[in-house]
């Protein structure tokens, strides 16, 4: 039984780091790319990560698996805030149908 | 007591990935977590409290399904908007305000924020005046609902705010 549910979650993580390729694909700047990549890659990865720690049962994978889901969570987020935050400083645009860009102001304070 | 609560944490994380207590390995892994909580305690988080108090890991209990509700929410967004033959995205970035205080905390806000509902924090920056401490974050919106610092501070943040106010501070 838990191995069903197990071999389910791994599908359902790969089918999201799915979406978030062909949204990483299809969106149109690197800041929406981002949002793409980071959600839906992190949230597959870490029910293909309790996937394998399901299936494989309480051990050194088990607990490996979990330990890796929760480093995951907390360093894909901040990996996010480092490229956006770099993409910005070194002068990539937002999409030209973006409707506001409150951090243009704070750049030109500096 | 800081160190010890950062040399015990790193003792257990390096028990549970070994997962084997063996005389070399236990060796090991007190020397390491040495010098991780010795040397290196100045750059790891400050409030380092919350993992002695019953209430923080209870509210921290609390909150992890809640999170994960709001990424669940947030993924099926994602993927409505990146499957979706039109692309029905109006990106922007905005600015918000946080209550929070402590470093881990806006760390904490900040990482919600961006696993959550079409957002990703871009940076952080508080408004120079250091009596009223605030915070604020910059914000990439993919489909903006307001501009205003107040409006948006309520749709991003609030539905974490009261969560993490009650783990960190």
């Amino acid at each position: 039984m838990t191995d069903i549910i197990g071999y389910i979650l791994i599908m359902i993580g790969i089918l999201f780091d799915v979406f978030g390729c062909i949204g990483l694909v299809r969106f149109p700047d690197v800041y929406n790319r981002l949002q793409a990549s980071t959600k839906c890659v992190t949230l597959g990865t870490i029910l293909l990560l309790v996937g394998v720690a399901l299936v494989s049962g309480s051990g050194a994978t088990g607990a490996k698996a979990i330990i890796c889901a929760v480093f995951i969570l907390i360093t894909s987020p901040t990996a996010a805030h480092a490229i956006a935050k770099g993409a910005y400083a070194s002068g990539v645009a937002l999409w030209k149908n973006s409707v506001v860009d409150k951090y243009a102001e704070e750049t030109d304070k500096r | 007591m800081r160190r010890l609560i950062y040399f015990v944490l790193a003792f257990v994380i390096w028990i549970l990935l070994t997962w084997q207590i063996d005389a070399q390995v236990v060796i090991a892994g007190l020397i390491a977590s040495a010098i991780v909580a010795f040397l290196f305690h100045e750059i790891l988080p400050k409030e380092h409290r919350i993992f002695i108090s019953p209430m923080r890991l209870f509210w921290l209990l609390v909150y992890v399904p809640v999170f994960f509700y709001y990424m669940m929410k947030a993924n099926l967004d994602v993927v409505y908007r990146a499957l979706h033959p039109k692309m029905p995205i109006k990106p922007g970035i905005v600015k918000i305000k946080t209550i929070l205080k402590t470093e881990s905390g806006i760390t904490a806000l900040a990482n919600s924020i961006t696993l959550t509902p079409g957002t990703l924090t871009v940076d952080l920056t508080d408004d120079g005046d250091p009596a009223s401490r605030e915070t604020f974050l910059y914000i990439h919106w993919i489909n903006v609902k307001s501009d205003d610092i107040e409006q948006a501070s309520k749709l991003i943040a609030q539905r974490f705010e009261w969560f993490l106010k009650k783990i960190f501070e």
